[in-house]
């Protein structure tokens, strides 16, 4: 049995060679080629210095070499750390340096963010390029040249399961995102938790459109390797059109989604008559699906079942999952822990609650995170000591428990929420805005959108005499931040709500607008 | 006027300066790098799937046409040519009509 998640790859390419294993537009590769492909990058990277537990940061789209780059990491003893390749050089600069990563693989078709965020580090890592050639001005190795090499197996880097396998960062109520350890045991366990309660089999074909860079679909390829199924990589749901046509193409069994993705989906003519009649299951998570777009999805796909699932990057994505036989019974619930996790509503000692009465949702198990990199105090704050002498998680969103154990999401403790799926710091936004001249305050919240799930509305006072467009506001976001960042809705008051000692109330804005903190329990249990 | 230098695309598509202007305003910051009008915007990291819906809404705001589901295909909207092209064809296809 694996118990390091990049044994999936070797043992499943044992057993199952000739099987694809990745299907991403016209390129193909089958366990074994992959397992090769992967030994090539793991092999260039211990060339390159990379030794157990140095850090390796892959910034590339959805994509085979994006799969190898990260089996390859794994295989040299390294840990992996993912880049989504629409961060900003500024934002880059601080991943680079804040993991403090050695090895950058990255596509020469991103030269123009990456070279400047390399000049502003003291120790730049070594860059590995994904493209036809160096890119100009730039340094370092290529991929292609890695694959070209001789075949051998890299060095045996001696890891154990306790090893760090990935840092995934995350949005925090800084601004600043937070790298989250996550071990191999971590992986090695959930891949296993998320493909039994999936009834995962080779014979599945998973359609993913979800960026590899997220837990969410990262998990896709882990559970892909440990099982043996094929994953359809897509490099993004930009054209739905075209995934439609490789999922009826390839007889897609498994549709991982987010509520905009179901979204989209519902919206397009050609699916109504599009053959789907392989797809056996459909997932939700990262936010919840308004009920009449699970009422939809159901009609549209009757043969497929739904998973309505919860987790958080510091659980290595996955706490909860609702069992499809259970969903007409309880719509609003995100189900119960996955196999081998405890999952409990506390009071604020930490303290079991009865049934009913919210809470800060706690977990424990063996897919708790390590802490965060270099945060021992954001780490105190999130994990404490169980009477176990276990390690237990404070998630920070506020749940109730029923009778059977079933999870409904209450709110978050913080300010940070989540828009189109991925978590928004109103921190982070504001700090975006603060850099134009003619702001003199800015205050983030989200508010309830119909597409969005929480949509980001930014409040601003003008600072005397300046003119703020929406328009040249908006465009600098784009410049500043991830698209799933930039305000959606801009409001120009004359001054913001604040406290005594002058800070802004947040939560004034936010009751304000409404309720916009219950989108679990209001959105799903509205009739729509 | 024609030079050896054009490419066809530039001549059927005068839409084009207009639409890596939207791009550069919209996306660089009004700085433009100096990107290749044949470079995949999404693979170079200038959009993402977001944006390519902000592209959408201008193109069909500026230049009056409709872009459906079929549209949406990369073959339209990959790149500065590739949208150029296709809004010359959609503007064809409404005049002939």
């Amino acid at each position: 049995m694996a118990h390091l998640v990049h044994q999936f790859l070797s043992e499943t390419a044992k057993q199952d060679p000739s099987r694809t294993a990745l299907i991403a537009g016209d390129a193909r590769r089958s366990f074994a080629e992959l397992d090769r492909e992967s030994d090539a990058v793991a092999c260039a990277l211990q060339s390159a210095g990379i030794a157990r537990g140095d850090r390796v940061a892959v910034m590339l789209e959805n994509s085979i070499e994006y799969v190898a780059g990260l089996f390859g990491t794994l295989k040299a003893g390294g840990v992996f750390v993912p880049v989504n390749p629409s961060t900003k050089a500024d934002k880059l600069t601080y991943l680079l340096a804040d993991a403090g990563i050695r090895v950058l693989i990255a596509p020469a078709a991103l030269a123009r963010q990456v070279l400047p965020a390399l000049e502003t580090l003291e120790t730049p890592p070594t860059v590995l390029w994904v493209g036809a050639g160096l890119p100009d001005g730039a340094t370092g190795l290529l991929y292609a040249d890695a694959l070209a090499a001789q075949h051998r197996q890299p060095a045996e880097p001696g890891l154990i399961d306790q090893d760090l396998a990935a840092i995934m960062y995350t949005s925090g109520t800084t601004g600043r995102p937070k790298g989250v350890m996550l071990t191999h045991a971590n992986y090695v366990n959930t891949s296993w938790a998320i493909s039994t309660y999936l009834g995962n089999t080779p014979d599945d074909v998973v359609m993913c459109v979800l960026p590899l860079t997220f837990g969410y679909g990262l998990s896709q390829v882990l559970t892909g390797a440990r099982v043996g199924f094929t994953l359809v990589l897509e490099r993004s749901f930009a054209f739905p059109m075209e995934t439609l046509k490789r999922m009826v193409q390839h007889r897609v069994t498994g549709l991982p989604g987010v509520p905009t993705v179901f979204s989209t989906l519902l919206g397009l003519e050609a699916a109504k008559t599009a053959d789907l009649s392989s797809l056996r299951y459909l997932t939700n998570a990262a936010a919840p699906l308004p009920a009449a777009h699970l009422h939809r999805l159901r009609e549209r796909f009757p043969q497929a079942v739904f998973h309505s699932m919860y987790g958080m990057t510091e659980c290595c994505t996955r706490i909860s999952t609702l069992d499809p036989a259970e969903l007409d019974l309880k719509p609003a619930s995100v189900g119960r822990a996955i196999p081998n996790c405890e999952a409990f509503v506390a009071d604020e000692e930490g303290s079991r609650l009865p049934p009913g009465q919210v809470g800060e949702l706690v977990v424990r198990g063996a897919n708790v995170m390590r802490g965060y990199w270099n945060r021992p105090e954001e780490t105190a704050r999130r994990l404490r000591r169980g009477p176990q002498g276990e390690t237990l998680l404070f998630t920070g969103d506020l749940f109730t428990q029923d009778a059977e154990g079933h999870l409904y999401f209450v709110s978050r403790k913080d300010d940070v929420f989540k828009c189109r799926g991925e978590k928004v710091s109103p921190k982070e936004v504001e700090n975006a805005l603060y850099e134009l001249e003619g702001v003199l305050e800015a205050c983030v919240i989200g508010v309830p959108d119909d597409a969005d799930g929480l949509a980001v509305k930014a409040f601003l006072v003008a600072r005397d005499g300046v003119a703020l467009s929406e328009a040249a506001i908006r465009q600098h976001c784009r410049g500043r931040l991830e698209s799933h960042l930039v305000p959606k809705f801009i409001e120009f008051r004359d001054s913001l709500p604040k406290t005594d000692s002058g800070k802004i109330r947040r939560a004034e804005l936010v009751e304000e607008i409404g309720k916009p903190a219950r989108p679990a329990a209001a959105s799903v249990r509205s009739p729509a | 006027m024609r030079t050896a230098t054009l490419t066809d695309t530039t001549l059927t598509a005068p839409a084009l300066p207009e639409i890596r202007a939207f791009i550069v305003e919209n996306f660089l910051l009004g700085k433009d790098s100096g990107f290749d009008n044949s470079e995949s915007l999404l693979e170079s990291g200038i959009i993402d799937s977001t944006g390519i819906m902000h592209v959408v809404a201008f193109l069909e705001e500026r230049f009056g046409i409709a872009v459906d589901d079929d549209d949406m295909v990369a073959d339209n909207l990959e790149s500065v040519d590739r949208i150029a092209a296709f809004v010359g064809r959609k503007q064809e296809l409404r005049n002939a009509a």
